[in-house]
C-alpha cells in the first residue's frame, strides 16, 4: 500500500511540474512570446481568438504573476483549454478528442505488441543461451534499436507502398472515399492504413525489450532458485517460464515505463511521415501553424498518457511483485 | 532514451559492480574491446565517421555541397555516384560533409550530458539524506516526462534551432537515465571497505569522490556517455527532419527534411532518403554496439558462450 502511494504522489508531482513548465515556457523564452504574440494579433482577430489565448498563456495584464499562475491551474484542471487558432471556433478540447482514438489505437497497440513480443523473443533467446536463435538476435536488435522511427516509416513507404504501385496506403487513417462508420469496408480500410505505421513502430521498437529481456533472463538463470527448480527434476518449460521469465520480467516492467518517453518520440515522428491524423501529427501541425494553445494542451495531454502509462506500469509491477508491495 | 533499453542493466538496485580495480581497468579494456566482434565493428565504424568529418575532402572533390552547382535530380552516375538532389546539389558530397555536424552533435551532447549525470547521480548516493531525495525525485521527473514534445514546444517559441540550441535542449533532455544508473551504482559502492579506509585515512570528500570513486565506475560511465551519444545523434535528426534544425546548415536530418518536402520517395529519388537514413543508422548502430559490448565486458555473465559453438562445430 505504501509502494501505491508513494507512486501516486510521485506521479501528482510530475503531473504539477509539466504543468507548471507549460506555463513559464511562453514567459522565460527571450522576447517573451506570450505577450509578443498577444500584441501581434491585438485588433487583426476577433476578441474571442484573444481571449483564447489568454486563457492558453493565463496572460492577463491586471493579474499578478501568481493570481495568473493560480488561474491557469483551474483551467487546466478543469480541462478549459481555450480554442484552436488554427480550427477557429473549435475548442482545443473537441480537437484533442478527435486525434486521442487514432493514436491510442495506433501507437498504444503496436507498444504493447512490441513489448509482449520483444519479452517473448527474449526469453527464449536468453534461455538457449550461445543457440542458434541467441547468436543471431543480440546484434540484428541492437542495430535495429539504433535505427531512427521516421526513417524506417519512409523505407516502409518506399518498399511497400511506392514500389508496389501503392499496394498499401501511405497516407492518412482512411481513405476518403470510405465512409466512416462501423462497417466492414471501413474497418478493412483503417487496418490497412495502420499496417505500415505500426509495423514502423513495431520493428524499431521491439529490439529494446528483447535485448533487456534476454540479458535479465541470464541474470536469472544463474539464481540458485533456478537450480533448484532443475535439481527438483522439473520441466524445462516450467522452469523456463514459471521460475526464470516471471522473475525477469519485473525489471523490463520499470524499464518499459521509463522507455516509454522514447517510444513516444518515435511515434510523433511516425504519425507525421504517414500524415496519420493523431496526437503527434496535430502537435507537429500546430508548432508550423503557431497554435499556442492547441500545442501546450496536446503536450499536457501526450504527458498525462506517459504518466498514465508509467501509473499502470507501477501498480502490476506491485500485483507481480511481493517485495514491491512489502518494502520501502 | 533507447539507451536505458540498450544498456541492458537489471534494474537499478540489482545493478552489477565490476570487480576489477581501476589500475588494471585501461590495458585490460582495450583487450576486451578487441577480442569482442561486436565492440570492433562498432569501433570501427566509429573511426571511420570520425576520419570522414574531421577530412571531409579526401573523400569527395567538390568543396561547396551546399551550392545548387549541377542539374537537378540526376540519377547516379560515375560523377555523381548517389546522384543529385531537386535542387542540383551532389548527394554524396552533402553526405560527407553533413557527417561533421552529427557527429559533434553526438560527441558533444554524449560528453555534456554525462558529466551532468555523474555530477547528480554520484552527488546524491554519496551525500545521501534529504539531497538524495530531492536529486532522485528530479531524475525521476525528468526521465518520464516525454522530453521530444517538450522539446518541440521549447523550439517552437525560441524559434529555429541553431547548433547550440540543439546541444543545449538535448544535454537538458539527456542526462536522467545515465543519472540513475550512475546513482544505484554509486549506491551500492557506499559501503566498500577501500572507501571506508580512505576516509580513515582522513581523505577529503572531493578526493574520495574523484580518486576512488569515479575510477571504479568507469565502464558505466562510458556506458553512459555512449548512450547519450545514441540518444543525441537519434533525436537531433528527429529535430532536423521535422524542420525545427538550422534548415540552411549541412547535416543528415536535414538532408532528409529537405528530402521530404520535396516529395523524393514519390518522385522517383529514394537515394536522397536511402542515403542519409543509413548514415544515421550506421553512427547510431555504432554507439549502440560499443555500448552492449561494453556491457559484455563489464559484465562476465551476459559474455556469449563459446563452448557450445565448438560443439555445434563438431556436429
Amino acid at each position: 500500500m505504501r509502494f501505491l502511494m508513494h507512486r501516486l504522489g510521485f506521479f501528482a508531482l510530475t503531473l504539477w511540474a509539466a504543468i507548471t513548465v507549460n506555463f513559464f515556457i511562453p514567459r522565460l523564452m527571450p522576447g517573451d512570446p506570450a505577450s509578443a504574440m498577444m500584441a501581434r494579433f491585438h485588433g487583426r482577430v476577433n476578441p474571442a481568438a484573444i481571449h483564447a489565448m489568454e486563457i492558453a498563456f493565463g496572460v492577463d495584464d491586471q493579474q499578478s504573476l501568481w493570481s495568473q499562475y493560480v488561474g491557469y491551474l483551474h483551467n487546466t484542471v478543469t480541462g478549459n483549454f481555450g480554442t484552436s487558432l488554427t480550427y477557429f471556433p473549435l475548442s482545443v478540447s473537441s480537437q484533442i478528442a478527435q486525434a486521442v482514438p487514432w493514436t491510442l489505437g495506433l501507437v498504444g497497440v503496436a507498444t504493447v505488441l512490441a513489448f509482449l513480443g520483444g519479452t517473448l523473443i527474449g526469453t527464449i533467446s536468453g534461455w538457449r543461451r550461445g543457440g542458434t536463435v541467441d547468436s543471431i538476435v543480440p546484434p540484428v536488435f541492437v542495430v535495429t534499436s539504433a535505427l531512427p522511427y521516421f526513417w524506417v516509416g519512409m523505407m516502409m513507404i518506399l518498399v511497400f507502398s511506392v514500389w508496389t504501385n501503392g499496394a498499401l496506403p501511405n497516407d492518412g487513417a482512411y481513405s476518403l472515399d470510405v465512409v466512416p462508420g462501423f462497417t466492414m469496408p471501413f474497418i478493412t480500410d483503417v487496418l490497412r492504413h495502420a499496417l505500415l505505421p505500426a509495423m514502423t513502430v513495431l520493428i524499431t521498437s521491439i529490439g529494446g525489450w528483447i535485448l533487456t529481456m534476454r540479458n535479465n533472463m541470464v541474470t536469472v538463470l544463474a539464481e540458485d532458485y533456478v537450480r533448484m527448480g532443475r535439481a527438483k527434476g522439473l520441466s524445462s518449460r516450467k522452469i523456463m517460464y514459471q521460475y526464470a521469465a516471471r522473475n525477469a520480467l519485473l525489471p523490463n516492467l520499470a524499464g518499459f515505463a521509463m522507455s516509454l518517453g522514447f517510444v513516444v518520440a518515435g511515434a510523433i515522428l511516425v504519425e507525421y511521415v504517414f500524415n496519420y491524423p493523431g496526437l503527434g501529427y496535430m502537435l507537429l501541425n500546430a508548432v508550423n501553424n503557431l497554435d499556442y494553445p492547441l500545442m501546450q494542451a496536446l503536450f499536457l495531454m501526450i504527458t498525462v498518457a506517459v504518466l498514465v502509462a508509467v501509473l499502470i506500469c507501477d501498480f502490476l509491477t506491485a500485483w507481480l511483485d511481493p517485495r514491491a508491495r512489502s518494502a520501502s | 532514451m533507447s539507451a536505458s533499453i540498450l544498456a541492458g542493466t537489471p534494474a537499478p538496485g540489482t545493478a552489477e559492480v565490476p570487480r576489477r580495480s581501476s589500475r588494471r581497468a585501461g590495458s585490460g579494456m582495450l583487450a576486451a574491446v578487441r577480442s569482442n566482434s561486436k565492440a570492433m565493428v562498432g569501433a570501427l565504424l566509429l573511426l571511420l565517421f570520425v576520419v570522414v568529418a574531421a577530412l571531409p575532402q579526401l573523400f569527395t572533390s567538390i568543396d561547396t555541397p551546399d551550392a545548387h552547382a549541377f542539374e537537378l535530380g540526376l540519377p547516379p552516375s560515375w560523377d555523381h555516384p548517389l546522384g543529385t538532389t531537386a535542387f542540383g546539389q551532389d548527394i554524396y558530397a552533402q553526405l560527407i560533409y553533413g557527417t561533421r555536424q552529427s557527429l559533434i552533435i553526438a560527441v558533444v551532447v554524449g560528453g555534456l550530458a554525462t558529466v551532468l549525470s555523474v555530477i547528480v547521480g554520484v552527488s546524491a548516493a554519496y551525500l545521501g539524506g534529504a539531497t538524495d531525495s530531492l536529486l532522485s525525485a528530479m531524475t525521476d521527473v525528468f526521465l518520464v516526462v516525454p522530453t521530444f514534445p517538450l522539446i518541440i514546444v521549447i523550439a517552437a517559441y525560441a524559434g529555429k534551432g541553431s547548433l547550440l540550441v540543439i546541444i543545449g535542449v538535448l544535454v537538458i533532455t539527456g542526462w536522467s537515465y545515465g543519472a540513475r544508473q550512475l546513482r544505484a551504482q554509486a549506491l551500492s559502492l557506499r559501503n566498500r571497505d577501500f572507501l571506508e579506509s580512505a576516509r580513515v585515512r582522513g581523505e577529503r570528500r572531493s578526493y574520495i569522490i574523484v580518486c576512488e570513486v569515479l575510477p571504479t565506475m568507469t565502464s558505466l560511465i562510458l556506458a553512459t556517455f555512449l548512450g547519450s551519444a545514441l540518444y543525441a545523434v537519434l533525436t537531433a535528426a528527429g529535430l532536423q527532419f521535422i524542420g525545427l534544425g538550422d534548415s540552411s546548415s549541412l547535416s543528415w536530418g536535414t538532408m532528409l527534411h529537405w528530402a521530404q518536402s520535396n516529395a523524393a520517395l514519390q518522385s522517383g529519388q529514394p537515394l536522397w532518403v536511402v542515403a542519409p537514413g543509413l548514415c544515421i543508422a550506421l553512427l547510431g548502430a555504432s554507439f549502440a554496439l560499443l555500448n552492449y559490448a561494453f556491457d559484455e565486458i563489464s559484465n562476465p555473465a551476459l559474455r556469449p558462450v563459446r563452448r557450445s559453438r565448438g560443439k555445434r562445430a563438431r556436429s
